[in-house]
């Protein structure tokens, strides 16, 4: 199975990205933002970074790239898609989910191991997660306030489309503490905090059993390319 | 030059830390009377050419759709000059 990573100019998680997916037991395939062929990935990552230096708004110019206009149009299809950080921003921009990110409501950039819960396990990239299963990955941003009108929030929570939950600390003053979200189909996942960096054993946030030993961000791979293979 | 001016705000109830940033300064450098300041964008959009109707939509149209993003900021003004 082939799994897309889109480099933006700013890009900086893409390399991890790919890694993560290659460790999950898929292809990773590089993309490049210029480019509106896709090669005919069976799902995409857009990562982490600061896209185009986060000009005008964070994700905004990378919304218009030909390759995430290609991903707009093939999402709508069904085509799995998970934005990390930068990525989360640019779904957003594109109108695949709702809302926006604003700069941390403390003001400060946070980098921290991030306990979620995992609130819904019924997406693209999180079948293989038990329902309110607790997991720990890194989080790091400075423009990651989730913010929308009180409709869009009650139809997120109505609608059961909040996917990841800040637990013990809101790190960004996100509204209903929401850390990730997904779209009506369930195909696209955004969310703040990176999976892609808590994928191999030693490299990963603490766990009780031994340091930096979290891979809990693998469950994300694993579970596009189970579905993958089952579709 | 002919061009378009757009102006856009974050949304009054958002924190502008930047507008809070600089208020704070002037504040501490005996500013007194001015109570808060907020900072916005503005965008030009030149032309090599006169501004028509049809230009003026479309700036409208891109100050809503892609210049600025509804869920953080207002667009306050679109000018030609």
């Amino acid at each position: 199975m082939k799994i897309g990573v889109i480099t933006y100019p700013g890009t900086l998680d893409d390399r991890d990205a790919q890694r993560a997916v290659r460790l999950a037991g898929g292809t990773p395939v590089p993309l490049w933002h210029a480019d509106s062929d896709i090669k005919k990935v069976d799902a995409v990552v857009l990562p982490g970074g600061f896209s185009y230096g986060d000009y005008l708004r964070c994700g905004a110019i990378a919304a218009k790239a030909p390759a995430t206009q290609e991903v707009i149009k093939l999402a709508a299809q069904g085509l799995p898609v998970l934005g990390i950080c930068n990525g989360f921003q640019v779904l957003v921009e594109s109108h695949l989910l709702p809302g926006g990110l604003i700069r941390n409501e403390h003001q400060h950039f946070i980098c921290r191991d991030q306990k979620l819960r995992v609130e819904n396990n019924e997406t693209a990239w999180t079948s293989l997660f038990e329902k309110d299963e607790e997991i720990t990955i890194p989080l790091k941003n400075g423009e990651g306030g989730y913010i929308a009108n009180p409709d869009t929030l009650k139809m997120l929570e109505a609608e059961n489309r909040v996917v990841f939950r800040y637990l013990d600390v809101n790190p960004n003053g996100s509204m209903n503490d929401i850390a990730g979200l997904t779209n009506e189909r369930g195909n696209v996942v955004g969310l703040m905090p990176h999976p892609e960096h808590a994928v191999e054993p030693g490299f990963g946030p603490d766990t009780p059993v031994a340091m930096r030993s979290g891979v809990d961000g693998l469950k994300f791979f694993q579970s596009v390319l189970k579905v993958l293979v089952n579709s | 030059m002919p061009k378009i001016i757009v102006e856009i705000m974050p949304k009054q109830d958002l924190l502008d830390p930047q507008g809070k940033a600089v208020a704070n300064a002037l504040h501490r450098s005996g500013h007194k009377d001015i109570i808060n300041a907020r900072i916005g964008k503005r965008i030009e959009l030149h032309f090599d050419r006169e501004i028509t109707e049809q230009d003026m939509a479309d700036a409208t149209a891109l100050a809503s759709s892609f210049l600025s993003n509804d869920v953080i900021e207002d667009v306050v003004a679109i000018t030609k000059a």
